[in-house]
């Protein structure tokens, strides 16, 4: 299937930064007219007809969500648009607000306008500097052009946090605290930020919004397939040729993504593992990449759509290191909140460091699916199972990989791994408050 | 001219009153007066968002953007996460560290530049990804190194 540009329709002609370049291709015009001229009950039945799963990683239809809001409540209802792209291997979002910031801004209005909301936050992660300065030049355009019809749109930037993607955290930090998942129940749609009613999707859910009102929901339910409607933008990284973002329908086959659009394997390499939806998700063996990419087909073999972020490994890499370097990442990131996730993340890198360093026994491989299974569903959030889940999948895929390691007492690799010696953020010490008096 | 304080005030304003919001906004505005979040920085912002001291340490020390000891004047932030890892982003980082004389975590002596492997960056695709002082370089490789250490001084 060619490319087929949606989301990132007429960036290649026009610099659709710029309000009127985006208005000239149609931009803030049918779609939003025919939006605000339905109902709030109309408007959320015709994104429920569209079927659009989130594209943020769970696959929850927007539609749906937006029908969970509690518009009968007191409170100001609140749409939140998470834009705190971290998982390893995404870099969608960031190019969505970097080209096309208007069409996530449309998006905002119309999905606003469903839920009855007049306050939209947009949160963007903290490293995405050049996006933000685009994205807030957008929302000022916009604004000044009085499109916005009494809603407001605050961008608001996080300052370095993976967990801030999840959404509970990302509503406790965009509340000024420290972002810990809450527990659940209660759930946004009835209490999320500052306890009202709230709507949180991520920026290429948002974006494909006014796509929806254009094509009308019946049409736009026949793009893609009929599990999971309309295109996604994939990004790919790692060992390919020309690595990138493409968007493509979705049931693309992921074969056809690596070895035509990104041009295959490297450096004349052998494709060794696909991880397929960012460094969360269970990895794929080179034999079962005939596989269409979409929520339930990825589903169906074991792993998830995620992030729609395919990471390709080549054989040059040691799959211990790969577990090892993927969990420290994990790690560094659990918020401490739970016990399992701040504990056992840590259980898992020393597992994994003996037998990389070739004192651990065959104990010590049964020993790390223990500790993994004894973070999967004892955590509040997903974090703790992120870490977990490529693991499982490479020790259980690459167990003879594993296996070697604890046989000959060592890397197997001996030093040729592409991973070899990788420093880990979480192995230096740049973050420790030395120098710093103890505060009353 | 407007003071810390004030400018605090305008940021309070976007958010609901009585609503802690501004703390990330004010705390980035603090470590970019400081250069770091020192207890003076901290009771500043502190004051600011009539909170105590104590709840903004406890935020900033949450997050990886802020400092909560002296850093260099630049930072080179060098991703170190899987996919810039299988394309050799370690050359990257020993490049870097040979160029500047310090390991990565460090600060060189005269306070210039603060060198370090960091998480995701978000830009896979363009392996290795290297933000200096917050803007991202892509493709770095170990022979681009020189240029971007001595293009610092320009800033």
């Amino acid at each position: 299937m060619p490319e087929q540009n949606v989301l990132l329709a007429g960036t290649d002609e026009h610099d659709l930064t710029k309000l009127a370049e985006y208005r000239a291709i149609g931009g803030y015009g049918e779609a939003l007219e025919r939006a605000r001229a339905m109902s709030s009950d109309e408007l959320i039945d015709e994104l429920q007809k569209a079927n659009l799963r989130g594209r943020g990683g769970a696959g929850f239809p927007m539609g749906r969500k937006a029908s969970l809001i509690d518009r009968k409540s007191a409170k100001p209802k609140y749409l939140v648009v998470n834009a705190d792209e971290s998982e390893p291997g995404a870099f969608k979002d960031r190019q969505v607000m970097a080209t096309v910031p208007h069409r996530l801004i449309e998006g905002c209005l119309i999905a606003a306008h469903a839920i009855e909301s007049k306050d939209v936050f947009i949160y963007i992660r903290g490293e995405y500097l050049t996006e933000y300065e685009i994205l807030q030049a957008a929302v000022d355009e916009a604004r000044d052009a009085g499109l916005f019809d009494g809603v407001e749109i605050v961008v608001h930037r996080g300052a370095g946090a993976y967990i801030c993607g999840e959404e509970t955290a990302l509503l406790e930090s965009l509340e000024g605290k420290r972002g810990q998942p809450r527990p659940r129940p209660p759930f946004p749609p009835i209490q999320g930020l500052y306890m009202a009613p709230t709507q949180i999707n991520n920026v290429c859910t948002i974006a494909t919004v006014p796509v929806i009102l254009e094509m009308g929901a019946e049409e736009f339910a026949k793009t893609g397939v009929p599990s999971s409607p309309g295109t996604a933008i994939f990004s790919i990284s790692g060992n390919v040729v020309r690595p990138g973002n493409y968007e493509l329908p979705l049931g693309t086959p992921m074969r056809e993504l690596i070895y035509e659009h990104a041009g295959g394997i490297a450096d004349g390499r052998e494709l060794k593992a696909v991880i397929p939806g960012g460094s969360s998700v269970p990895a794929l063996t080179p034999d079962q990449i005939d596989v269409p990419l979409d929520y339930d087909s990825l589903g169906a073999i074991g792993t998830f759509f995620g992030a729609a972020s395919l990471i390709v490994v080549d054989d040059r890499c040691c799959m211990v290191q790969l577990a090892l370097r993927s969990t420290k990442f994990y790690m560094h990131e659990s918020c401490g909140k739970c016990t399992p996730c701040r504990v056992g993340t840590r259980w898992m890198v020393q597992i994994l460091e003996s037998i990389e360093n070739g004192t651990a026994t065959r104990a010590d491989l049964d020993l790390l699916d223990n500790v993994g299974d004894n973070i999967l569903g004892k955590v509040l959030c997903a974090l703790g199972e992120f870490a977990v889940y490529p693991v499982a999948s490479y020790l259980h895929k690459w167990r003879d990989e594993f296996v070697a390691h604890v046989e000959q007492g060592g890397c197997p690799f001996h030093g040729s791994s592409s991973l070899e010696g990788i420093l880990a953020p979480s192995d230096q010490h740049a973050h420790t408050p030395a120098g710093q008096e103890a505060l009353v | 001219m407007s003071t810390f304080y004030d400018d605090v005030q305008k940021i309070r304003e976007r958010y609901p009153e009585g609503s802690r919001s501004a703390t990330l906004p004010a705390l980035r505005l603090a470590q970019e007066k400081h250069g770091w979040l020192s207890r003076q920085a901290l009771e500043e912002t502190a004051e600011a968002l009539d909170v105590t001291p104590a709840f903004c340490y406890a935020v900033a020390s949450f997050y990886d953007m802020f400092h909560l000891e002296p850093a260099g004047r630049h930072t080179i932030e060098i991703c170190t996460n899987l996919p810039c890892a299988l394309c050799g982003a370690q050359k990257v980082v020993e490049a870097f560290e040979d160029a500047l004389g310090i390991k990565a975590g460090e600060t060189t002596e005269d306070g210039e530049v603060t060198l370090k492997a960091v998480e995701c960056l978000g830009g896979c695709g363009y392996a290795t990804v290297v933000a200096v002082d917050h803007r991202y370089r892509h493709h770095v490789t170990p022979e681009t190194v020189t240029e971007i250490v001595e293009g610092l001084g320009d800033a």
